[in-house]
């Protein structure tokens, strides 16, 4: 495929998306102008962004430590996922006494979890890590070991044949046919991180999007919160696109399966 | 019987309350290629799963080269039924995997392989994932990938079972001249009458589940066997298929 087909073919793709956000701002502008709605109640998109621009120093002031929560919580997220599933790979009976804990913790209501752990653990970085790997964890765990499971039983009892040992399969087969399911519980998880880590600073910080919220809302500037909004969603969104750049380059087989054979 | 490089006596295995063989007994000489043909769900497979060490039997012996085939020892190089490439590793990467098991580092195996990419028409495709390539393509990629490992016989699992009628022809007859070509000692799974006629030295016809050896069947044809619809070869399937079709009642 040549380049410029490749951008008017990816243009297409999105163009749709575009053509539904674009009348959704649109008709929220019109409804603000011409419904005559106070501004401290529903301000227009054109005002949320002027705010946003003319804001840019605090707003960027409190961005940052939403990021860095954001990336450190997923990180140990990951680690911690990474870890439990290949021991429960292993060690099959440890999934039964493991999985009802790890459910568990998933029905706990972030409402009432986020200001206890903020209580115990302070204003700090380590309460929003910890929220932020509550709420991803589990999900990339699943994702993991269902992807372990989905290896391909003849790769398997051909390694065996070929006289590897559990870890030589481990690595040669159910570690790369994880992939995709680790991509997919990725995409997914990245966008949870980001509510979390908001989460629990609306819960207590010194810094971050999540306070800054909190003080907009109770300072009558439902603009100031919009302009949080938009730029938690643009995370959100540049997140999600770094995990589908990281999987076009972990997995260049991936896309081949679509293309003309020889 | 002697000069055999793999024998089964009265091989036995049963899953539970199921009988899957009976009793098997069966031989391959050096450089011969023998068939075991059966109706699907026989437990064809899981002979070679006692071959390859994922099972073991409840009964009988497994002889290789005269003595009792070892647990360590793997004289064996399987090809199973779908070809098993994994998705994520390149042409040249997937026919190195047997070597890379063994130890040897991957840029030796690739050394090793690279020369016979020719032989197996896949000339090029060395960077080329499976995905970009046809399911001949793959087959023969899988076979390469086998019998670069070294070992003292392969087992073929149904290699072109999943193989469209056109394609398998075609790989039946190239893999008789690579037989023919390699000194290859072969031991092929199959439910396909003409493939096993075609191909084989000697043909061993299983009962349905629980497996015995229905018959041992020689065929005799001249090599190259390029005439599939000869009159002997036709004779041949034709009595293979009434066996199978109308088993001789046990007495």
């Amino acid at each position: 495929m040549s380049t410029s087909r490749a951008i008017a073919s990816s243009l297409g793709r999105i163009a749709p998306a575009l053509l539904s956000v674009g009348t959704l701002i649109l008709a929220w502008e019109a409804y603000a102008r011409l419904s005559g709605i106070s501004p401290t109640t529903l301000p227009a998109p054109s005002r949320v962004i002027a705010q946003a621009v003319q804001n840019w120093p605090a707003l960027l002031e409190n961005t940052l430590p939403t990021i860095s929560a954001t990336l450190l919580g997923f990180a140990c997220s990951l680690a911690a996922a990474f870890i439990f599933s290949v021991l429960i790979d292993f060690f099959k009976p440890l999934r039964r006494a493991l999985f009802p804990v790890f459910i568990i913790s998933q029905t706990l209501p972030l409402v009432a979890i986020a200001p206890l752990i903020v209580l115990w653990f302070g204003f700090g970085l380590a309460p929003k890590i910890m929220l932020v790997a509550l709420v991803t964890f589990f999900p990339m765990l699943v994702a993991l070991v269902q992807g372990y499971a989905a290896t391909e039983e003849d790769i398997e009892s051909l390694l065996a044949s070929m006289g590897a040992s559990p870890m030589r399969i481990f690595l040669l087969a159910r570690l790369p046919s994880s992939l995709p399911y680790f991509f997919a519980g990725l995409r997914i998880s990245i966008t949870y991180a980001v509510v979390g880590a908001i989460f629990a600073e609306y819960a207590g910080a010194a810094k971050g999007l999540g306070i800054y919220i909190l003080n907009a809302k109770n300072n009558f500037r439902p603009d100031l919160v919009l302009a949080a909004v938009l730029i938690s969603a643009t995370l959100t969104l540049v997140l999600f696109g770094i995990t589908i750049l990281i999987q076009r380059l972990a997995m260049p087989w991936d896309k081949l399966a679509a293309e003309r054979k020889p | 019987m002697s000069a055999a490089k793999l024998e089964l006596r009265n091989l036995h295995k049963r899953f539970g309350d199921l009988d899957v063989l009976a009793d098997i007994s069966l031989s391959v000489r050096p450089g011969e290629f023998v068939s075991i043909l059966g109706p699907s769900g026989a437990g064809k497979s899981t002979i070679f799963k006692l071959l390859t060490g994922g099972l073991r039997p409840d009964g009988g012996e497994i002889l290789f080269d005269g003595t009792a085939l070892a647990e360590e020892t793997q004289p064996f190089a399987f090809m199973p039924q779908r070809d098993a490439l994994m998705p994520w590793r390149r042409i040249i990467d997937n026919t190195t995997l047997g070597l890379e098991v063994q130890g040897m580092a991957r840029d030796s195996a690739r050394q090793r392989v690279a020369p016979l990419f020719a032989e197996f028409g896949l000339d090029g495709f060395e960077q080329h994932y499976p995905a970009q390539l046809s399911g001949g393509m793959r087959q023969r990629a899988a076979l390469l990938r086998t019998v670069v490992q070294d070992r003292a016989m392969l087992l073929l699992d149904e290699p072109f079972g999943a193989l469209d009628a056109l394609t398998r022809s075609g790989m039946q007859r190239w893999l008789e001249t690579m037989w023919e070509h390699h000194n290859w000692t072969a031991l092929l799974i199959t439910h396909d009458v003409r493939e096993a006629v075609f191909l084989s030295d000697r043909i061993y016809v299983l009962t349905e589940r629980p497996a015995r050896v229905l018959r041992e069947i020689i065929v005799p044809l001249s090599r190259p066997r390029r005439d599939l619809a000869s009159p002997e070869a036709s004779a041949i399937e034709a009595d293979i298929l009434e066996t199978l079709l109308n088993p001789p009642s046990e007495t």
